[in-house]
């Protein structure tokens, strides 16, 4: 039995939002010296005036508006416990600090730093978040951050081709995650004489360096590569990236997994020049994928070209430390049509909320949860092949893996009906990996929904 | 004070990396089932990151939040910061935001788990094009600088289609600087056009600009001096005549709700910036979210995956071959979308165009009431903000910098400064709707005090602020000996250590 629950629309305009009383706007226009508030657009032309009408519906009270985007969060099916699909978005447990600190206003009210001296909080949170990244990746510097990793790889690129100037040649790997190399494709198209070449990979999964080689050459002035890579394959950078640097390219690599870096080698180990990725993982839920924060790092003798917001280190007047942003000549509003990127802004609430999550997990946390993510992926990978499905590469894995079988999309429909994510099917992407699934195993999944996973891909009875 | 000795109130606080002692840890984390070197080569596996921070749970909050007491922000301070909007955002959306039915939804479940998330950036993107009069709307795009190089790029697409990209983008000379960076992202040169004696882009300086080369005109309307372009009719009309098309910027729309339609002015394509009309906060520098609205013209260029209704409900559909494709992740920002759309249907039709009315009414309050202090960049109404300059304080030095930097000590974030560039010592101030007229009057009684100061003790303009955690800081210091990162070996160049 359900109770029937009549709400009725108010139907008068919102005031809640506004503090003037009718006096008060009477006072306003007074002082201005026009009768009526329409009398404040009188340079306006008549003709768009009388057009101008919304034809909308009246405001909600804050009751009524909650009742009403309830309802539309209710319809999605959306469990961190029951998702299996990464494909650069992850599923990860936010700690309540986090999201605390997050919704404090004097954070997520205030503006880019402009007056530094009541900006502090923004500005030194900005600096730890540059030194963290910098860190993860072990690259020299890193900037306040991108929109997200994507466009912070395109960003990535044109770096390359400035820094290249001779050079109009970009190759990206087919194992880059296929929006990552979309994105990349758009930023290119049109903003000069360039042009993009893919990179196949091998049958183990990871970038084929034979292809690579072949591809490289005097006019090439980037390659970039997913590290894991999209299949979650940890590709072996040593190789890759001296190929790549050998011929006075930059090898740039984009991580959309960065816990992964807890675990393994970051970019920088191996030469890397330009290390960008997705920080989403570390304290922004999935949110249907968005908003999260691009990463962006290189080598200090690159700065100058570097594009984005900086927070530097300096004095105030009485000689105390105190940080501001710096070397803004490299920006629109400086440098207009000759900035090194038209970005205004950076994510900078996404970036507080990276580097809560990283303090929290700190200099162990951090390893043992890339090792956690680690080991349950491989016991659910290890058991799906035990009970029949094939892994497709054979190279190590973070924790996103392919598992292919005769039966998947009938087995995929089955999870999803249990109210499983089981996986992304890669043949939208890849139409030779028909049959196959990419899966994610993060620490958030649990052990119920793992059983639920295993037995709907693969009874036990096959 | 930061770096003394200090007793009391304590105003110092260490970076995160500072704060850490070996052993420490925020977050208990469960025993992995085995060690990686079980799955990865061990000449991969990393060792802890040297310098990574090692903090109790207690220790971090504490860290954090007095970091967040060093900000003014716009729910804790009047922050007239001119063309940024920074308006009230609604607590509520907050909540709505963080509801588990969008937190929790992945990006790639299939469009039928998730029509409540489709459903929501559909009727998103209906009120948007009843609110602007365009056609169609993607909100992939992250912030407006972003939906501008998405206009750009559909832009020179459709110019493509026709032969020829062109070369050219005109520009007017108080346009914000993403407006060139973006055009010049795009391939194109750009040619700017300066206002007349009132501020404002004249038809025959646009008509002397066009031909067969130039791609588009990109206008700010009304203009980063507060300022509605009045000819802006037939500025459309000329750039259409020579087959180019406009692009309006609508870093400004919060002037326009319910007043003027982009569409009706011409414009082929629009940025619509949610964080700052539509009240998505503005996060200490982002995220934001830049939808782009279009017309007919250039709907078949808009990004993909698009939003397609069909008889089983929502679903995105890439089937678009004119597309300019991608220009991030996924579905944009998401979580900026469901609360942008909180805000309209708390609005309402009535709401908006209120919305609109007080935001001018309170920018035209400030301009008369500072004008006998401080001298217009431009005299006359204005709508959404109005801009003043520094001249009148030559006597005693003082500078805009120097005015901005008083009113922080008055507890005021300060005007946007020196911006648009075409005004020498630019202070913009845009007040919004949702200041109260007695904080307007304090701000006003701040603002004309210190216009006395000026003349009778410049030195306190010069020597501010002094009642914030940190004095003047040091810019050009920062830029000569750049420090961007800390390092866990001891920076030689820290002054107080």
């Amino acid at each position: 039995m359900s109770i029937q629950v009549h709400r009725t629309r108010s139907t008068r305009t919102t005031v809640r939002f506004f503090p003037h009383n009718d006096t008060e706007i009477q006072a306003m226009l007074d002082a201005i010296g026009v009768a009526t508030l329409e009398d404040l657009f009188r340079d306006i032309p008549p003709e768009l005036r009388e057009r101008a009408t919304l034809d909308l519906p009246p405001g909600l009270s804050e009751m009524d508006l909650y009742t009403r985007v309830e309802s539309l969060a209710r319809k999605n099916f959306a469990s961190c416990d029951r998702c299996f699909v990464g494909a650069g978005a992850y599923a990860h447990f936010i700690p309540a600090v986090v999201e605390h600190i997050l919704q404090r206003a004097e954070f997520y009210s205030a503006y880019t730093p402009y007056q530094p001296e009541v900006s502090q909080g923004t500005l030194q949170a900005t600096y730890e978040f540059q030194t963290l990244v910098a860190m993860l990746f072990d690259m020299e510097v890193a900037n306040a951050s991108m929109y997200d990793g994507a466009s912070a790889a395109a960003e990535a690129v044109l770096m390359a081709l400035r820094l290249r100037p001779a050079r109009r040649r970009v190759l990206v790997a087919r194992s880059l995650h296929p929006q990552y190399r979309e994105v990349i494709r758009t930023y290119l198209e049109g903003s000069g004489p360039y042009s993009l070449e893919e990179v196949s990979f091998s049958a183990d999964g990871a970038t084929d360096i034979q292809d690579l080689t072949r591809k490289l050459g005097e006019d090439v002035a980037a390659a970039v590569l997913g590290y894991p890579n999209f299949f979650g394959v940890v590709e072996d950078l040593a190789a890759l990236v001296n190929a790549v640097r050998a011929c006075g390219a930059l090898a740039i690599t984009a991580t959309t997994e960065p816990l992964a870096l807890g675990i393994l080698r970051p970019p920088g180990e191996y030469g890397v020049d330009i290390a960008v990725g997705e920080g989403q993982s570390f304290g922004m839920p999935l949110s249907y994928g968005g908003p999260g924060v691009g990463l962006f790092a290189t080598r200090l003798e690159f700065v100058r070209t570097m594009p984005g917001r900086l927070v530097g280190e300096t004095i105030d007047s009485a000689g105390r430390r105190a940080f501001v942003l710096t070397l803004a000549t490299r920006e629109q509003h400086i440098r207009r049509e000759r900035a090194t990127s038209n970005i205004c802004t950076n994510h900078g609430l996404m970036a507080l909320a990276f580097t809560v999550h990283l303090s929290l997990l700190g200099k162990q946390g951090l390893r043992q949860l890339a090792a956690l993510n680690l080991a349950r992926a491989h016991t659910v990978a290890d058991e799906l092949e035990r009970r029949g499905w094939q892994l497709v590469f054979t190279r190590p894995f973070f924790h996103e893996f392919v598992v292919a079988h005769p039966d998947a999309r009938v087995r995929y429909q089955s999870a999803l009906e249990q109210r499983l994510l089981p996986g992304v099917p890669l043949g939208r992407w890849y139409p030779e990996l028909e049959d196959a699934l990419l899966l994610c195993v993060t620490e958030t999944a649990s052990a119920e929904a793992t059983q639920a996973l295993l037995d709907a891909l693969a009874p036990q009875s096959c | 004070m930061r770096g003394q000795k200090q007793e009391g109130l304590l105003l110092d606080e260490p970076l995160i990396f500072e704060r850490s002692r070996a052993g420490r840890r925020g977050v208990d984390v469960s025993a992995p089932s085995a060690t990686p070197e079980r799955y990865l080569p061990a000449q991969w596996v990393r060792p802890e990151i040297d310098g990574f921070p090692e903090v109790s749970e207690p220790e971090v909050l504490r860290h954090y939040l007095r970091l967040s007491q060093w900000n003014y922000g716009a729910a804790t301070t009047f922050y007239p910061l001119g063309s940024c909007t920074m308006k009230y955002n609604p607590v509520v959306n907050e909540a709505l935001a963080r509801l588990r039915g969008f937190t929790e939804l992945h990006p790639l479940t299939p469009d039928e788990m998730a029509q409540g998330a489709l459903e929501l950036l559909a009727e998103l993107e209906q009120w948007l094009r009843e609110i602007t009069g365009m056609s169609a709307v993607t909100l992939q795009p992250a912030a407006g600088a972003h939906g501008e190089l998405t206009g750009m790029k559909m832009i020179r697409a459709y110019h493509r289609d026709r032969g020829n990209p062109r070369q050219r983008v005109l520009i007017p000379a108080s346009a914000h600087g993403t407006n060139p960076a973006s055009a010049a992202l795009c391939g194109y040169s750009t040619l700017t056009l300066e206002g007349n004696q009132i501020g404002l882009i004249e038809p025959h300086a646009v008509r002397k600009a066009m031909n067969g080369e130039v791609a588009a005109l990109m206008i700010t309307n009304p203009n980063t001096l507060g300022l509605f372009e009045r000819e802006i009719l037939q500025i459309a009309e000329t750039v259409h005549a020579h087959g180019g098309l406009v692009y309006l910027d609508g870093a400004n729309l919060n002037a326009l709700l319910g007043v003027a339609k982009p569409a009706h002015m011409g414009a082929d394509v629009m940025q619509i910036n949610l964080h700052k009309t539509f009240s998505t906060p503005h996060g200490g520098g982002g995220p934001g979210a830049g939808p782009v609205a279009v017309n007919e013209v250039l709907e078949p260029y808009l990004p993909v995956p698009r939003l397609v209704r069909t008889e089983s409900g929502w679903r995105w559909s890439e089937e678009f071959p004119r597309s300019i494709g991608r220009v991030r992740t996924f579905h944009g920002n998401f979580g900026m979308h469901v609360r942008a759309l909180a805000y309209l249907l708390a609005l309402g039709a009535e709401g908006l165009a209120q919305v609109s009315r007080l935001a001018v009414l309170a920018a035209n309050y400030v301009r008369v009431r500072l004008s006998e202090a401080y001298q217009l960049a431009f005299p006359g109404m204005c709508m959404h903000e109005c801009v003043f300059t520094d001249k009148g304080f030559d006597a005693s030095a003082v500078r805009t910098l120097d005015i901005a930097k008083r009113l922080l000590d008055r507890g005021f974030y300060a005007p946007t400064i020196y911006f648009p560039l075409v005004v020498p010592g630019a202070l913009m101030i845009e007040p919004t709707e949702t200041e109260s007229k007695e904080t307007l009057d304090a701000f006003i009684t701040a603002m004309l005090e210190i216009a006395r100061e000026a003349r009778d003790a410049p030195q306190r303009l010069k020597e501010a602020p002094v009642h914030t955690p940190v004095g003047r800081v040091d810019e050009a210091r920062a830029a000569r000996r750049p420090i961007l990162r800390w390092t866990p070996a001891p920076s030689p160049h820290l002054a107080c250590r």
